[in-house]
C-alpha cells in the first residue's frame, strides 16, 4: 500500500455517486431541485477535474506512467486493490467528462420533465453515471477496470429505457445485451489474464504496471486480446458491431445520447489504447492490419449510412460510427501521430457530438419531431440555434481551424505512414462529411420555412448556456491544440514504447 | 543556368533564389495583423447580432480597408529590401507537434505573397465599398460584411501561410465564406443547393491537397514550404509526380478547373460582389497560387507539369464555349472565368517560362474581371434584378458610367492593347507555343471565342435595341457603387502596363518562382499579329450577330447540338448526376436497407435464437435489477471458480 495516497483523485470519482445518491433522497415535490442540485454537485466535479489537472505534471523520459495515484487492497486473495492513478491520455478523457456533464445538465434541464420518470431520476443516474465513467478512466487496477466497465451499464440502462422516446424499451435492451455480451468475453479474457499472472508471478495479480510486465505467449496473447478487443468494439462500436447504437442514440433523451455517444463509448476506444496495446502487444500488431480493415469499412459505411437517414439523431448516430473508424484506425495505426490524434479525437469528438445532440434535442422538443422532413427553413426563426448548429456540424465534418480537423488529420498522416491504402480511403470520409453534415443543414435550416417551424423560438439563456462552452472549446482546440498535446503526447509514447513500436522515418531521411 | 541580356535589364534566368529566409521584425513584423484585423471584425459583427446592423458595414468596410492600407506599408518596406532578402518569416505559435509531425502557425510574407495580399485587400475594399450600395437594402446587410471579412482572413492566411498544413486551414476557410455567401439568400433553395454543391465538390479537391500533404510527410518528414523545396529534389520521381498530381487535384476544385468546374456556374446564386471578389478576381484563382508555390515540385515533373497543362488547356476552351452560349450575364461571366483561369493553370503548367505570366495574368484579370461583375451588378441593379442579357439592350445611355467601366473591362479581357489583358494574355499564348504547339493553338482559338463571347455581352447588353421588361426603368447606380467601379476600370486600363513596366512583375517574382524568357518557334510580333486577328475576327462576328441584327427576347430553341451542349455546361452536371449522384443515392438506400435488415437482423435474429429477443427483453423489463445482479453474481462465481481452479489445481 502505497503510503503517499492522491486523495483529489477518490473525491473526483466519489463525488457525482455521493452526489447522485443525495439527488436520488431528495425530497418528491419540487422539480427544479434535483436540477440544480446535479449542477452544482457536476460544477464541483469540475472544479475537481481542474485540480488534478493542474497536479498533472508532464512526465519526464522513463517517469512513471501513472501519477496522483492512490491505492487501497480490495480483494487481497485475488490481487485486487481499488488504484486510481491518471496518465496524459485518462486525464484528457477525465477532463472532457467532467466539462461534458455540466453542460448536459444544463442542456438537458427539461429531458424528463415529459416522461414517465422523475427529474430527481434522471439526474442521479447522469450523475452516478459520470462516477463510474471517471473511475474507469482513472482505473489501474483491470478488475476495477472491468468491474466499473460493467458497472456503467446501470446507469445507462434506466436512462435510455426509462427516459427515452417511444422505442426506448426496444433500444434499451439491445444496447443492454450487446453490452453484456461483451462484457462476459472480457470477464472470460480477464479471468484468463488472472490465470497467467499467477502462473509467472506466483501470485494473481490484477495490477496494470505489473500485467504489463508480463511476457504472455502469443498465442494465449491472440484469445485474451479478442476478448478485450470484441468487448471494446461493441462499445465504442465499430463495424459491424454498431447497429445497437443508432437505435440507443437516437431513443435516449438528448443529453443522455451526449453521454452515451461522446463518453460512455469512449471506454471502448480508450480500453484499447490502454489495456489491449500494452497487455497484448504481440496480439494488438497481429490482429492490427485486420482492426484497421474493419475501421475503413466502418468509416466509410458510417458516412454513407449518415447520408441516407431520415431520423436527425440516427444521422448524427451514424456519424459517430464513422468517427469511431478513425478512432480505432489511429490507434492500430501504431504511430505517434496516430495513437495521440486518437486520443484527441475521442476528445473533440465529444465536444461535437455534445453541441450535434443537444441542438438536435432543441430543436425536436419545439417541433415534436426529429425527423429531417418536418424541418426547414429554420435559420430564418432561429438564426442562433442555426448558427450553432452549422459550427458543430463544420467541426463535426473537420473543418481545419476547429478542433476536428487537428485530431483527424494526425490519425490520417499517422495512418498513412505505415498503412498508405488505409489512410487514402479513409480520407474519402471527408467528401462524405461534407454530405451528411451540409444535406442535413440544407434540408433542416435553409429553404422557405415550412409548416410547424414559424413559431419556433432561438435558443434561450440556459440553452445558451450549455452550447457556447463547447463551441468555444471547439474553436479553441482548433486553434491551440498543442495545449491538449503536450499532456498527450508523452503517455502515447510510454504506449508505444510498451507495444514496441516506432514511427516509420521519413523515406528521403532513410538515405534512400 | 543561363544568364541572358535583354535589352538593358539583366535578368537571372532559372530557378527560383529567394536567397535567405529573414526572420521578420519591424514592419514585417505586422504581418500577423493583415489577417487579424478582418478576422476581430468577423467576430464582431457576428457575435454583436442586431446590435451591430447600424454600423456593421462601415466597419467590415475599414477593417479591409486597414489591412489594405498595411499591405501597401509592407510592399513599400519590401521593395526597400535587396532582392534575394525579401523572404520574411514569421512563427507566431506551435500548431500542431506530435513525433516528427510539426506544424506551426507561421506566416510567410514574400514578393508572390505580397501580390496576393494586395490583390485580395485593395479589390476587397472596393468590392466593401460597392456592398455599401448593393446591399443597402438587405435585412442582412450586416451579417454579408461579417462574411466578407471572414472571407479576406481567410483568403491572407492562404497566401501567407508558410505550410501547406496551415494553407489548408486558409484554403478551407475560404471555401467555408464561399459556402455561407453562394447560399446567403438561403431561403432560396437553388441557393441553399449550390452553397452545398460548392463545398461538396471542392471537398473532393481538398482529398488531393489532405493526401499530397501526407505523401509529403511521409517521404520528406516535413510539409512547410522551405522544408519541401530543400528536400524535394533527394524524393523518388514518381512519388513527386504523385504529389504534383494531388495538388492539381487541389487545384482543380478550387478553381472550377476541368473535371471539378460544374460548381462555379452555380455559385452565381450568390449576391453579384461575392461573384466579383471570390468567384472571380480572389478564391478561384487560388489553384493557380498553390501551383505556382509548389513550383519546386512540378520542375520536377514532367508528368504532373503536363497534366497540368491538359486542365488549363481542356478548361480554357470548355469556359470560353460555355460563355457563348450563356444569356444569363452572371453565368457567362463566370464561364468566362473559368476560361480564363484555365489560361493561368496551362501557364503554370508550363514551368518557369510561365509561372511569372500565370501571377500576372491572375492579378489583371483580378482587377478587370471584378470590374466586369461589378457592372454586371450594377446592370442588375438598374433592370430589376433581372440577369437576362436577352431583357436588355441598349441601355448605354441610361447607364454611361457602367458602360465606359464595362467597356475598359471588355477591351482589357479581350486583350486590345494597351490594356491590361493584352500584356498578360499575350505572354501566356507565346509561352504556350514555346512550350506545347497544341496548348498554344488553344490558347490562341480561346483568345477568338473570348472576343467573341465577350462582344456578345457588351452588344446584348448595352448597344442594339432595348428589350426590356414592362416596367422597367433603368437608372445609373449611385456613386457608393460607381467609384468602385471606376477605380477597377483605371486598373483594367492601365494595371497591365504598370505591372509590367513600372513593377516589373518579371524580376518581383523570379526570386520566388523562377523565370525563364520563352524561346518560340514563332517570332513575337507575328504571334501578336496572329493574336489580335483571332480576336478582331471573333469581336467582329459577335457585333455582326448581337449588335447588328436583332437579338429574340426568347433563346432560340432551333440551334446546333453545339450550342444546346454550351448551354448545358457541356454536360458536367449531367455527367456527374450519373456517375456520382444517382448510383451514389442507390448505394446509400441500400445500405441502410441492408443495416436495418441484414447487419441488425441478424444480431436480432441471434438473440432470438437463443430464446426471442422479445420475451428476453419482456423478462428483463419486468426484473432487470435482479436479473443483472443475478448475472454480476454468475460472473463474480466465474472468477471465483477460476481462481481456485489455479489456485489449488
Amino acid at each position: 500500500m502505497s503510503t503517499d495516497q492522491y486523495l483529489p483523485l477518490v473525491a473526483l470519482v466519489a463525488l457525482p455517486i455521493l452526489g447522485g445518491l443525495l439527488v436520488g433522497l431528495l425530497p418528491k415535490g419540487n422539480p427544479a431541485l434535483p436540477k440544480q442540485v446535479a449542477l452544482v454537485v457536476s460544477l464541483l466535479t469540475l472544479a475537481l477535474g481542474v485540480v488534478v489537472g493542474m497536479a498533472y505534471q508532464l512526465p519526464q523520459d522513463g517517469g512513471a506512467p501513472f501519477q496522483l495515484g492512490a491505492s487501497w487492497e480490495w480483494i487481497p486473495a485475488w490481487g485486487v486493490s481499488f488504484a486510481l492513478g491518471v496518465d496524459g491520455i485518462a486525464l484528457m478523457l477525465i477532463l472532457m467528462t467532467a466539462i461534458l456533464v455540466p453542460v448536459c445538465i444544463l442542456g438537458g434541464w427539461a429531458d424528463a420533465d415529459a416522461t414517465s420518470g422523475s427529474p430527481r431520476g434522471y439526474f442521479a443516474w447522469i450523475l452516478v453515471l459520470e462516477g463510474l465513467v471517471l473511475g474507469v478512466f482513472a482505473a489501474t487496477d483491470v478488475f476495477l477496470f472491468y468491474v466499473l466497465f460493467e458497472a456503467m451499464l446501470i446507469p445507462m440502462y434506466f436512462l435510455i429505457g426509462r427516459y427515452g422516446g417511444a422505442q426506448r424499451q426496444y433500444a434499451a435492451v439491445k444496447f443492454f445485451l450487446y453490452s453484456l455480451a461483451g462484457g462476459l468475453l472480457m470477464l472470460a479474457a480477464l479471468v484468463g489474464l488472472w490465470v497467467v499472472s499467477a502462473d509467472q508471478l506466483g501470485a494473481g495479480t490484477f495490477d496494470y504496471a505489473a500485467l504489463v510486465g508480463l511476457d504472455i505467449p502469443v498465442e494465449t496473447q491472440k484469445w485474451l486480446f479478442l476478448g478485450f478487443f470484441i468487448a471494446f468494439a461493441i462499445k465504442a462500436p465499430l463495424w459491424p458491431l454498431h447497429t445497437w447504437l443508432p437505435d440507443a442514440a437516437s431513443e435516449a433523451p438528448p443529453s443522455s445520447s451526449v453521454l452515451l455517444v461522446g463518453v460512455l463509448d469512449k471506454v471502448g476506444t480508450f480500453g484499447m489504447l490502454r489495456l489491449c496495446l500494452p497487455l497484448f502487444p504481440d496480439a494488438s500488431k497481429y490482429f492490427a492490419p485486420a482492426i484497421i480493415v474493419l475501421s475503413i469499412v466502418g468509416i466509410v459505411y458510417g458516412a454513407l449510412l449518415a447520408i441516407g437517414q431520415t431520423d436527425l439523431k440516427r444521422l448524427i448516430a451514424y456519424t459517430s460510427v464513422s468517427h469511431f473508424g478513425f478512432i480505432a484506425l489511429g490507434i492500430f495505426a501504431m504511430t505517434s501521430q496516430g495513437q495521440s490524434g486518437a486520443t484527441l479525437y475521442m476528445v473533440n469528438h465529444g465536444f461535437s457530438i455534445a453541441a450535434l445532440f443537444l441542438i438536435v434535442g432543441f430543436m425536436a422538443t419545439r417541433r415534436g419531431s426529429r425527423m429531417i422532413e418536418d424541418f426547414g427553413g429554420v435559420q430564418k426563426v432561429a438564426p442562433v440555434l442555426a448558427g450553432s448548429f452549422l459550427v458543430a456540424g463544420l467541426s463535426s465534418l473537420a473543418l481545419p481551424g476547429l478542433s476536428s480537423f487537428v485530431s483527424e488529420f494526425l490519425v490520417l498522416a499517422g495512418t498513412f505512414t505505415r498503412y498508405p491504402a488505409a489512410a487514402v480511403v479513409a480520407t474519402l470520409g471527408i467528401v462524405l462529411a461534407a454530405l451528411y453534415i451540409l444535406l442535413m443543414y440544407q434540408r433542416t435550416m435553409t429553404g422557405p420555412v415550412r409548416p410547424g417551424v414559424e413559431g419556433m423560438a432561438d435558443l434561450r439563456g440556459r440553452e445558451v448556456l450549455a452550447i457556447a462552452p463547447v463551441l468555444a472549446l471547439i474553436v479553441a482546440l482548433g486553434v491551440f491544440p498543442q495545449v491538449a498535446l503536450d499532456i498527450i503526447n508523452p503517455s502515447v509514447d510510454q504506449t508505444m514504447t510498451a507495444v514496441g513500436s516506432t514511427d516509420p522515418a521519413p523515406v528521403v531521411a532513410e538515405g534512400k | 543556368m543561363a544568364v541572358i541580356t535583354t535589352g538593358l535589364t539583366i535578368l537571372t534566368e532559372g530557378a527560383p533564389n529567394p536567397g535567405e529566409v529573414v526572420a521578420a521584425s519591424g514592419t514585417f513584423a505586422l504581418a500577423p495583423l493583415l489577417i487579424a484585423i478582418p478576422l476581430a471584425s468577423a467576430v464582431v459583427l457576428l457575435l454583436a447580432g442586431r446590435r451591430a446592423n447600424a454600423w456593421g458595414h462601415l466597419l467590415g468596410t475599414a477593417a479591409s480597408a486597414a489591412s489594405a492600407v498595411l499591405g501597401v506599408v509592407l510592399l513599400v518596406a519590401m521593395m526597400g529590401q535587396p532582392e534575394d532578402a525579401r523572404t520574411f518569416n514569421q512563427p507566431l505559435w506551435t500548431w500542431i507537434d506530435v513525433g516528427s509531425f510539426s506544424a506551426d502557425v507561421a506566416l510567410q510574407l514574400d514578393p508572390l505573397s505580397i501580390s496576393f495580399v494586395l490583390l485580395v485587400t485593395i479589390v476587397g475594399s472596393l468590392i466593401h465599398v460597392y456592398s455599401v450600395g448593393y446591399m443597402a437594402h438587405d435585412p442582412d446587410r450586416r451579417r454579408f460584411f461579417a462574411y466578407l471579412n471572414l472571407f479576406i482572413a481567410a483568403m491572407l492566411l492562404l497566401v501567407l501561410a508558410d505550410n501547406y498544413l496551415l494553407l489548408y486551414v486558409g484554403w478551407e476557410g475560404v471555401g467555408l465564406a464561399s459556402y455561407l455567401l453562394i447560399g446567403f439568400w438561403y431561403h432560396k433553395p437553388s441557393a441553399a443547393t449550390a452553397a452545398k454543391k460548392a463545398f461538396v465538390v471542392n471537398r473532393v479537391g481538398d482529398f488531393g491537397l489532405s493526401v499530397a500533404i501526407m505523401v509529403m510527410f511521409a517521404t520528406m518528414g516535413t510539409f512547410s514550404f522551405a522544408g519541401v523545396n530543400e528536400t524535394i529534389a533527394a524524393v523518388d520521381p514518381d512519388t513527386v509526380t504523385w504529389i504534383g498530381l494531388l495538388l492539381l487535384l487541389a487545384a482543380c476544385g478550387k478553381s472550377a478547373q476541368f473535371p471539378l468546374q460544374s460548381w462555379l456556374l452555380d455559385a452565381m446564386e450568390g449576391p453579384t460582389p461575392v461573384s466579383a471578389l471570390i468567384h472571380a478576381a480572389t478564391m478561384v484563382t487560388a489553384g493557380v497560387y498553390l501551383i505556382v508555390r509548389s513550383n519546386a515540385i512540378y520542375d520536377l515533373t514532367q508528368t504532373a507539369q503536363l497534366a497540368v497543362v491538359l486542365v488549363g488547356t481542356i478548361t480554357l476552351l470548355m469556359g470560353a464555349i460555355i460563355g457563348t452560349a450563356k444569356d444569363d450575364i452572371k453565368k457567362g461571366l463566370a464561364g468566362s472565368t473559368m476560361s480564363q483561369i484555365g489560361y493561368m493553370v496551362l501557364a503554370a503548367g508550363l514551368g518557369p517560362v510561365g509561372y511569372v505570366f500565370a501571377i500576372f495574368h491572375l492579378l489583371t484579370h483580378g482587377m478587370f474581371k471584378a470590374g466586369l461583375f461589378l457592372g454586371a451588378g450594377s446592370v442588375m441593379h438598374g433592370m430589376n434584378d433581372d440577369v437576362n442579357m436577352r431583357h436588355y439592350g441598349a441601355l448605354r445611355a441610361a447607364m454611361v458610367v457602367t458602360w465606359a467601366t464595362f467597356g475598359l473591362g471588355f477591351l482589357a479581357i479581350i486583350g486590345i492593347p494597351p490594356f491590361s489583358g493584352f500584356w498578360s494574355k499575350d505572354e501566356i499564348i507565346k509561352a504556350a507555343f514555346a512550350e506545347h504547339t497544341v496548348a498554344g493553338v488553344a490558347a490562341l482559338l480561346g483568345a477568338g471565342v473570348t472576343a467573341f463571347y465577350m462582344t456578345r455581352m457588351m452588344a446584348m447588353t448595352f448597344h442594339g435595341k432595348a428589350r426590356w421588361e414592362p416596367g422597367v426603368h433603368p437608372h445609373e447606380s449611385p456613386a457608393v457603387m460607381t467609384v468602385p467601379m471606376i477605380v477597377l476600370a483605371v486598373g483594367s486600363a492601365f494595371g497591365g502596363l504598370a505591372l509590367l513596366f513600372v513593377g516589373n512583375i518579371e524580376e518581383w517574382l523570379a526570386p520566388v518562382v523562377g523565370f525563364e524568357k520563352a524561346a518560340g518557334p514563332i517570332p513575337t510580333s507575328l504571334l501578336i499579329a496572329m493574336t489580335m486577328a483571332v480576336v478582331v475576327v471573333g469581336a467582329v462576328i459577335g457585333w455582326r450577330q448581337y449588335a447588328m441584327r436583332d437579338v429574340p427576347r426568347m433563346a432560340p430553341m432551333q440551334v446546333s447540338w453545339a450550342t444546346r451542349a454550351a448551354r448545358a455546361d457541356l454536360y458536367g452536371d449531367a455527367v456527374n448526376e450519373a456517375v456520382f449522384m444517382r448510383p451514389g443515392q442507390y448505394l446509400t438506400r441500400t445500405l441502410v436497407w441492408t443495416d436495418n435488415k441484414v447487419i441488425d437482423g441478424a444480431v436480432n435474429g441471434t438473440a432470438a435464437g437463443i430464446g426471442g429477443l422479445s420475451a428476453r427483453a419482456r423478462r428483463w423489463q419486468s426484473g432487470y435489477v435482479r436479473n443483472y445482479a443475478l448475472s454480476m453474481l454468475l460472473g463474480a462465481v466465474l472468477v471465483g471458480a477460476a481462481l481456485a481452479l489455479v489456485r489449488f489445481a
